[in-house]
């Protein structure tokens, strides 16, 4: 009974840090679930947020940068912002190369700014997966 | 670098595949789940954007 006891305890893996796994998934999307050994899931969730960027890129959607006033104001510029950090490298990578497309009318450059948005969304998801891969609430 | 210029509708269906699919990874657990997910989330996707279409079809008239 004892041994059987002690048989499951150590069958169990212990929890993984989930610190270093969300780091490197926000840094360049995908990787933490390459550390996790999930490749498969990671280089979908990775093809997913860096395809979007691109296309949001393409369409020279807009960066947002925080900015306050009323408290829609506040929370587009500042939600937009702290979404299009999300991208983590591939933000730094579009800044670093000194992309800074205007905020123009039109639908396109619209789409573009949502794509842009949407993509670091999708990489936040991806950190709340890992994060939950590593805590072991999630398989 | 070239522009993508691409309809309203093209557009936003591109966006509901892109983001269904990351959410039919993160949602479920299993290959056969994760599509019937990523499935389900894009038909909700189309079904919205039908739908609010007409809306502001009939808004705007």
């Amino acid at each position: 009974m004892t041994t059987e006891v002690k048989k499951d305890i150590t069958a169990v893996e212990p929890a993984q840090s989930w610190f270093v796994p969300v780091l490197l998934t926000w840094v360049a999307p995908g990787l933490g679930y390459f550390l996790l050994k999930s490749p498969e899931r990671g280089a979908a969730m990775a093809a997913m947020s860096i395809v979007m960027f691109l296309l949001g890129l393409l369409m020279r959607g807009a960066f947002f940068e925080p900015q306050t006033g009323d408290l829609l104001t506040t929370v587009i510029y500042c939600g937009g912002w702290v979404a299009n950090l999300a991208n983590g490298c591939l933000y730094f990578l579009a800044k670093a190369f000194g992309y800074n497309s205007p905020d123009v009318a039109g639908h396109v450059v619209d789409y573009g700014t949502k794509f842009l948005v949407g993509s670091g969304l999708i990489n936040i998801l991806a950190m709340v997966d890992v994060f939950e891969i590593a805590t072991r609430k999630k398989s | 670098m070239p522009k993508m210029a691409l309809s309203h509708f093209e557009m936003a269906i591109l966006f509901s595949l892109l983001t269904s699919v990351a959410l039919g990874i993160t949602g479920k657990t299993g290959r056969q789940e994760q599509i019937r997910y990523a499935a389900y989330c894009f038909g909700s996707f189309v079904l919205a954007l039908f739908g609010l279409g007409w809306l502001m079809y009939f808004g705007h008239r």
